[in-house]
């Protein structure tokens, strides 16, 4: 037995989705929370700023390129399981047992997943191409020297018409039924579930599944309608 | 429950061989008494098939009681019918009701090919047991059962996945035809005791690539294999076949 045993057998394949899941799972929780400053009062400077911490520290950049891989592997995995999985049965059977015995989302984690990738694609698109490659406007903030990316501007430009808000918001849904499965599967392949720890694993996943994926689909909105979130001194570390 | 009798219109698979292409049958079944077990049921109409001169419909069974995991189909999608923990043999036909029609498929996965009808080849099972489902111990007189203490707990567990007949319906229920809940039940009735401790790596290393060279699929944790088992193995036994196989995998 060896490593590349590990990662090519069925179980090691498992093992690499179930890694990389969490590790996309990680950069969710960051992603939401620096976002999250676009709920609260002054929220075009203090999400440029959050912005451009994460934009120019060095150890977040070199992290940027470990989610990147994260991602492919995550997706090239992804596919080659569906794949290899469809073929281990050629011949169909005419009656599924559909619902009575699993859940549609478990089955569709491939599906789900494409559509999680279709909106990743348009997403960078709308707001990783511009601020990597040029083609956002600059701000100044009193007599802070530093010129900001306002990537805010950005934002409420993409989200003025309804129409791509409303894909924002069937992404964050595609991604919740995906999390629902995966963050339950995750801890089952790496062998974490038994019979104590899985009703508490369960109520976790389900609670992130739908927490934070439902936070992502208010962004869009707020900043759609112009909405704040003033709750006196409670504002987010940056 | 009252005792009644139906008439049963049944859509049977039928397969020459492993090489032909198989196709549906429609027969009619009649004056079926719900006292009769599904496979009686089977039985009344290949009499009716034999006395016609036809080819009367190929299914395993050996045991009729529920031990012996021979009598595999699929039954309007559900493999060993609609019970739950329950295999074909112990099917009764007060599951169904006058007028239906009940689609019977064999077992489907690359690794178990059919042989006839609805016979299918489970021998992919056979071969991960000999790749390491064992211990390997000198025979002689049987030791007093006392002389080694067992958890509690581990005994129980143990024994609840020592239950496993080797039916295949999980395969048979997985969207993946994936047989993890059988090897994970195999590599779990050992690991749990001393006795298994000695070969354990070797075990879950050797049964695991036997099981992925038989073709059949990875696990995806839908978990319709437990719905569908008619022995109710847990899929916390694929947890720990998972670690398991982590340990032996760091551990050398
Ligand atoms: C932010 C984005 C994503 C997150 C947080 C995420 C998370 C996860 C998690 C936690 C799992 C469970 C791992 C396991 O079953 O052991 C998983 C599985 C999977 N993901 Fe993703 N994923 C994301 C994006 C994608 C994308 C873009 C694809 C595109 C193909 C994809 C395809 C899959 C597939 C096919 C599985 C395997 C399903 C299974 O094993 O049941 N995922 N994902
Ligand atoms: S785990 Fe259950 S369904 Fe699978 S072979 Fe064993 S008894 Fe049959
Ligand atoms: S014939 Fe033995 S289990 Fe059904």
């Amino acid at each position: 037995m060896n490593w590349s045993q590990l990662f090519s057998s069925s179980i090691g394949k498992k093992i690499v989705m179930a890694l990389t899941g969490i590790f996309l799972i990680i950069f969710l929780v960051v992603h939401c929370y620096v976002n999250a400053n676009v709920f609260f009062p002054n929220a075009q400077e203090n999400f440029n700023r959050a912005a451009h911490f994460m934009g120019t520290n060095l150890l977040i950049r070199v992290t940027e390129i470990g989610l990147f891989a994260g991602f492919i592997l995550h997706i090239i995995q992804g596919y080659k399981l569906e794949l290899q999985n469809r073929s281990s049965r050629k011949s169909r059977y005419a009656v599924n047992a559909g619902n009575k015995t699993s859940k549609w989302y478990s089955r569709s984690m491939a599906l789900l997943g494409t559509l999680i990738l279709l909106f990743l694609i348009m997403h960078l698109v709308h707001f990783w191409v511009p601020s990597r490659f040029g083609g956002l406007t600059e701000v100044q903030y009193g007599n802070d020297p530093i010129v900001f990316h306002n990537l805010y501007a950005q934002m409420q430009d993409t989200f003025a018409p309804m129409w791509v808000v409303v894909v924002y918001i069937l992404g964050c849904i595609s991604l919740s039924w995906h999390l629902l499965h995966g963050v339950q599967s995750a801890a089952q392949t790496l062998g974490w579930t038994n019979k104590k720890y899985t009703s508490i694993i369960k109520s976790i996943g389900f609670g992130f599944s739908i927490i934070v994926p439902l936070i992502f689909a208010l962004m869009p909105i707020f900043i759609h309608f112009g909405w704040e979130l003033n709750l006196g001194s409670l504002t987010l570390l940056f | 429950m009252q005792h009644y009798t139906m008439n049963l219109k049944l859509k049977v698979w039928r397969q020459q061989n492993s090489k032909s292409e198989g196709r549906f049958e429609v027969y009619d079944v009649n004056d079926i008494s719900s006292e009769m077990s599904f496979l009686e049921m089977i039985d009344v109409l290949n009499e009716k098939l034999i006395k016609d001169g036809g080819d009367s419909i190929a299914f395993d069974h050996d045991c009729r009681e529920g031990v012996c995991g021979m009598c595999s189909m699929v039954i309007d999608g559900r493999p060993h019918g609609p019970w739950q923990g329950t295999t074909t043999c112990q099917l009764h036909m007060r599951a169904f009701k006058d007028g239906d029609t009940i689609t019977i498929e064999p077992f489907r996965a690359n690794a178990f090919p059919v042989v006839k009808d609805l016979m299918v080849n489970r021998g992919a099972f056979d071969r991960i047991i000999q790749a390491g489902g064992y211990i390997s111990v000198n025979t002689g007189n049987a030791v007093d059962g006392n002389a080694i203490l067992i958890d509690k707990q581990n005994a129980d567990d143990a024994f609840a996945a020592a239950a496993c007949i080797g039916c295949g319906a999980c395969v048979a229920a997985c969207k993946n035809a994936s047989a993890m809940l059988f090897v994970s039940a195999k590599v779990s009735h050992l690991a749990l005791l001393p006795q298994g401790q000695p070969e354990s790596k070797q075990r879950v290393a050797g049964m695991i690539a036997q099981m992925d060279k038989e073709g059949f699929g990875s696990c995806t944790n839908t978990y319709a294999c437990e719905a569908e088992c008619p022995k109710e193995i847990s899929v916390m036994n694929i947890a720990r076949l998972n670690r398991e196989y982590l340990q032996s995998n760091l551990g050398s």
